[in-house]
């Protein structure tokens, strides 16, 4: 990827970050961790994968996201914004009473979600049915869904990637973002997931991984995705919770809380600094 | 008159399919490797590329079905009413009600008819389940001709429905010429001015049984086949109210959360009127031979002619 197209993303990105503390602190709930380690993983498939059109958001050929880790909502809201799906004066209002974004994605109300989700588990099944539906009209449209590493937990999970495996589904590709952390702490401590490429080859997936806060590494990752016949893949993308904002990274106890207004200054503060630093 | 046909409704179910997939191409059935017992393998042989076997994992199932009806499909999810209604119900729940996405649920082998397997597969919760969900169309029909209608009207609207199975055979009692099927429509079986039985899938049989038994006694029963658990046909209830006085429901479920508690909200809300509830009894089933089970439970002719003299004082 050429430098310039690098700088856009993170200049992309970068906004992205400032869209999702802005909403966050606006709701005074939700979920900045996930969102934020997400940010890139976002920005890369909004702005350099996805063929859609804000414009036109039921198209019926265009690739599908499916936001299975639901509750990052304020991640994927801050990129369809920056996309030109809604204004993004609708991220202050995120979580409000007559609000158009919801807490969880609702695709019915919000131009750009392909798929309501939020309880952990549901959103990969829904994107193999879609990855199906496409196979069954030989349609050449890909499915896209990005779960937590904490979601891996769910017993749904295993059984999506049983059934994509098992009906070759090598329009679905899956990104787990790894970020390490989940609401009672380590991933690995509160109910270990390792090893995770090891468990997706042995249901059947391409499994690669990449720096999920890197758009080259990404960039190669789906790259060989596309290359891939027969069978699903799976990107796990390693990621920092909180990504961006330094009081927040890595931290477990802001996988679901908004910044006071002294938090808020400071989060801003430093994203627009990096923004800065970048442009 | 059609002619009379004695089947379980599931067969009639899998019949519909097959016909209905000649005519739309955006049917599919999904199973969870109980395509026999839920009567969608033949159309699985008609149509195997729309065919879509999930093994034993309902949850992904419902998911799945989600997925495909947001991309134009009209997905049935298939299997028995304990898993489709009862392990799947957060994913129908959220998955499927949420959205409001086109998909027909499908629950065979609900009740204590199940039989011999038992109480762990005797699900009597599903209407409850599936009514509680915002949006989700409830239906029970009661023979064959009732089946064969009902999924072609639920092919033809746009929203989740979810449909109950019997696995029993019964004798069609919907075989009349002016037969309409509509939802939220129930149908007048028998005219009567002294009760009215409002009875629902399996039940509408034995009902049949009873009110004729009654008319030869003297006592005069309604009879309301009640295909729509929901939306309930309120103007329906409230009119047999007005003009009959008392009620009694009968149902192959739980007392709690089926058609008993729809009809009483109903008539509490609107038209208070005397209501017995006939049903399972807030109890589990056990195993047996499925018509014994259903004598022992009440929920057979002599049972509810039974409880509506004993309703009368007669």
């Amino acid at each position: 990827m050429d430098a310039e197209k690098i700088k856009s993303l993170q200049v992309t990105a970068a906004n992205v970050r400032l869209g999702i503390v802005t909403g966050v602190f606006h709701a005074k709930s939700g979920h900045p961790g996930g969102s934020l380690s997400a940010a890139d993983i976002f920005t890369y498939l909004y702005f350099n994968e996805l063929n859609i059109d804000p414009k036109n958001p039921k198209a019926p050929d265009r690739d599908r996201f499916v936001l299975s880790k639901g509750h990052c909502a304020p991640g994927l809201y801050a990129t369809l914004a920056q996309r030109g799906f809604f204004s993004p004066d609708e991220l202050k209002k995120l979580r409000h009473i007559g609000a158009m974004l919801q807490g969880h994605p609702d695709m019915k109300g919000t131009p750009g979600v392909d798929m309501s989700t939020g309880s952990l588990g549901q959103g990969i099944s829904a994107a193999a049915g879609m990855a199906l539906a496409a196979k069954m009209d030989g349609a050449s449209y890909r499915i896209y869904a990005l779960l937590g590493d904490g979601e891996i937990q769910e017993g749904q999970v295993w059984e999506a990637a049983m059934f994509a495996a098992h009906h070759g589904l090598d329009n679905l590709c899956l990104i787990v973002d790894c970020n390490g952390l989940q609401i009672d702490g380590d991933v690995e401590k509160v109910a270990g997931i390792a090893p995770l490429d090891e468990k997706f080859q042995s249901f059947g997936f391409q499994v690669l991984t990449a720096d999920g806060h890197d758009f080259n590494s990404l960039e190669a990752a789906f790259a060989a995705v596309k290359s891939c016949v027969d069978k699903p893949s799976v990107i796990l993308a390693k990621t920092v919770k909180g990504k961006g904002v330094s009081f927040m990274e890595n931290q477990a106890g802001w996988h679901g809380k908004a910044p006071n207004q002294e938090q808020y200054e400071q989060a801003m503060a430093e994203l627009n600094a990096a923004l800065e630093k970048i442009s | 008159m059609a002619e009379i046909v004695k089947k379980a409704t599931r067969e009639s179910f899998g019949e519909a399919l097959v016909e209905l997939g000649a005519e739309n191409p955006n049917i599919v059935v999904l199973v969870a490797d109980l395509a026999d017992a839920t009567k969608v393998e033949n159309f699985g042989k008609a149509y195997p590329e729309r065919f879509i076997e999930c093994g034993i994992a309902e949850s992904n199932m419902v998911g799945a079905a989600a997925g495909l009806a947001s991309c134009g499909k009209i997905p049935f999810a298939t299997s028995f009413a304990m898993f489709s209604a009862g392990r799947a119900f957060e994913q129908v729940r959220n998955s499927v009600g949420y959205p409001h996405l086109n998909v027909k649920i499908v629950g065979s082998h609900a009740g204590i008819s199940v039989g011999e397997d038992g109480a762990s597969h005797q699900c009597c919760e599903d209407i409850a389940l599936m009514r509680s969900i915002p949006g989700m169309v409830v239906l029970n029909p009661a023979d064959h001709y009732e089946m064969k209608a009902a999924v072609k009207a639920a092919v033809e609207y746009n929203g989740p429905v979810y449909i109950r199975l019997g696995r029993l055979a019964v004798e069609s009692c919907n075989n009349n010429d002016n037969y309409k099927f509509e939802i939220g429509k129930g149908i007048t079986l028998r005219e009567g001015s002294d009760i009215t039985v409002i009875a629902t899938g399996l039940m509408v049989g034995e009902a049949i049984q009873a009110v004729d038994a009654l008319a030869a006694e003297g006592i005069h029963a309604r009879l309301l086949d009640m295909h729509t658990v929901k939306p309930l046909d309120k103007e329906l209830v409230i009119k047999a109210a007005k003009e009959t006085g008392r009620i009694v429901t009968v149902e192959e479920h739980n007392i709690i959360g089926g058609l008993g508690e729809a009809v009483a909200a109903c008539l509490c809300e609107e038209c208070p009127t005397p209501l017995t509830r006939m049903g399972v009894q807030d109890t589990f089933g056990h195993s047996g031979p499925a018509v014994d089970l259903l004598k022992e439970f009440g929920l057979c002719a002599e049972g509810i002619a039974a409880t509506v003299k004993k309703v009368l004082g007669k």
